[in-house]
């Protein structure tokens, strides 16, 4: 077997969503990359996945693909509604979301896009709360309620997880059942190195939370698939509206992405200046350092 | 008015920026156009069998293609007549000349976006190649102009469709991985399209800040 692209075992061991099964058609084979191997991969009638790496094709070529030579059978589960696989040898089992199994809630892929960006840097937006107001300007946040409040972030040492609670953030549409602005209450969690979960209060239920999680597939250390899932409790709105709203979101989100410079996200405490409402981020930074992340970082020490 | 509408097109986007800069109220239908495909559906081929967006229907009369949809919404709403000036020949020349050139921006930088973006194949290396040809060509262009105080992509002293359906696929080019850094005339351009009044934005454009310049000479 030839040697991988990447060589980051922290990265290598991961799961990681590489397309939403609802998209595909059953027995037809499709590509994809991640982590700069070519995959081939299919679901068969009965939904059962399976994932290959092809060697021949050079990295980011769709055109023209031919019978590749083909290498042994990648790992591969569904979950969430995406086909999941591992370059390596994944040691935990994926993280788990509970509320995706509650019945009267809408679950779908509201889009996987495409960015070129690194997959921390995807993240850590993911968790920023203070572009808000300016990004996604009369949505997610408007001026002058620019303020990020006081919130609370911890690793959890059992779980190896991320959580950010108690951020709450003033948002004039929240999502596409809201009918007025309302302060908004967050939770973040970070699992996985590159995926994370937010629940944000329903505007539909008080006592619920909307779920919007976002899988990051690597592509290369600086160009990424992200996989959006849904998981909100919607009953009025087509899935093809509440999969626009988050896709015009997300689109706000891109040219910002795409202008960080770096492109891959720097771990040493000094090469950004934080501010307080960067507490997310600044833990995020601390953690990946703390595993080991090589891939899309820059190396608090390099 | 209805427009058959996806908000993340670049051509969607001529449109509604035209609507808005003229005034014209309209009815947003939205087709799903990614991931859901249904440009390709049948009820939406039946409206046009190109399968693409735009399309508008006005009280029954139905037109396809966003330049096409340009003059249309031009001529038929826009009372001071600057946006297609009609009775100037040289001009709606020159217009037509620039419509030609943007469908040919949205083969390649527009092709290299959705590629990248929503995975929708294309030969990249030649489109993103394509998309610095023109750009260099349109570059040039906008230096001269300005050179002959003209801000504008025809010799006109307003902006006019000319400058609405090249616009878009420039302004989004990042998202295909094509850089604007070499192109100065362009970037002085699109600030001046982004601060034209009623402007209004897509995912991917913010609205310009206020022009420095302008500021510089009032103090």
């Amino acid at each position: 077997m030839k040697t991988k692209c990447c060589s980051d075992p922290a990265v290598l061991n991961l799961w990681y969503a590489i397309a939403a099964i609802d998209e595909l058609e059953s027995d037809h084979s499709y590509h994809t990359t991640l982590l700069e191997e070519n995959l081939k991969f299919k679901v068969d009638g009965n939904g059962n996945p399976s994932v290959r790496v092809v060697n021949s094709i050079p990295p980011g070529k769709t055109i023209g693909l031919k019978q590749g030579e083909e290498e042994a059978e990648l790992p591969a589960t569904v979950a969430y509604g995406y086909i999941w696989t591992s370059l390596g040898e994944p040691e935990n089992e994926l993280f788990s979301i509970p509320e995706y199994e509650e019945s009267d809630r809408r679950n779908m892929n509201a889009a996987t896009v495409g960015v070129h960006t690194s997959a921390p840097r995807a993240i850590e937006n993911f968790l920023d709360m203070g572009h808000f107001p300016f990004v996604h300007s009369n949505i997610l946040g408007a001026e002058p309620h620019t303020e990020v409040r006081e919130y609370e972030v911890e690793v959890l040492q059992n779980e190896n997880e991320i959580v950010a609670t108690k951020c709450v953030f003033y948002q004039p549409k929240a999502a596409t059942t809201s009918s007025e602005g309302a302060d908004v209450e967050y939770l973040y969690r970070v699992p996985h190195p590159f995926c994370s979960i937010l629940y944000k209060s329903s505007p539909v239920d008080e006592s619920r939370m909307d779920v919007i999680a976002l899988f990051v597939q690597p592509v290369s250390e600086e160009k990424v698939r992200a996989h959006m899932l849904l998981s909100i409790l919607d009953t009025d709105n087509d899935n093809s509206v509440i999969g626009q709203f988050q896709q015009m979101i997300f689109g706000q989100d891109k040219p910002i992405l795409e202008n960080q410079v770096p492109k891959k996200l720097p771990l040493g405490s000094r090469a950004e200046t934080s501010i307080r409402a960067d507490k997310s981020a600044i833990t995020y930074r601390r953690w990946l350092s703390a595993m080991g992340v090589k891939y899309g970082v820059l190396s608090a020490t390099s | 008015m209805k427009l058959y509408n996806y908000e993340l097109s670049a051509n969607c986007y001529k449109v509604r920026l035209l609507m808005s800069l003229i005034g014209i109220e309209w009815e947003n239908i939205t087709v799903d156009y990614y991931p859901g495909r249904e440009h390709k559906s049948e009820w939406f081929l039946k409206l046009n069998p190109l399968g693409q967006l735009p399309l508008i229907e006005d009280d029954g009369f139905i037109l396809r293609d966003s330049h096409a949809i340009l003059v249309f919404l031009a001529t038929k709403f826009d009372d001071t007549g600057k946006w297609y000036p009609t009775q100037n020949a040289e001009v709606l020349g020159e217009i037509a000349q620039w419509l030609g050139f943007a469908d040919s921006l949205n083969s390649t930088a527009g092709s290299a976006r959705l590629h990248d973006g929503l995975f929708i194949e294309c030969d990249i290396d030649s489109c993103r190649s394509g998309a610095h040809r023109l750009m260099r060509i349109l570059d040039e262009h906008l230096w001269f102009q300005e050179k002959q105080n003209n801000m504008w992509i025809c010799s006109h002293s307003n902006p006019t469709i000319a400058d609405i359906a090249c616009f878009p696929s420039i302004m989004l080019s990042e998202e295909g991985g094509i850089s604007r850094i070499d192109y100065p005339a362009i970037r002085r351009w699109c600030d001046r399209v982004r601060r034209i009044p009623n402007f209004i934005v897509i995912p991917g454009i913010f609205a310009a800040g206020p022009d420095i310049n302008c500021e510089n000479t009032g103090s």
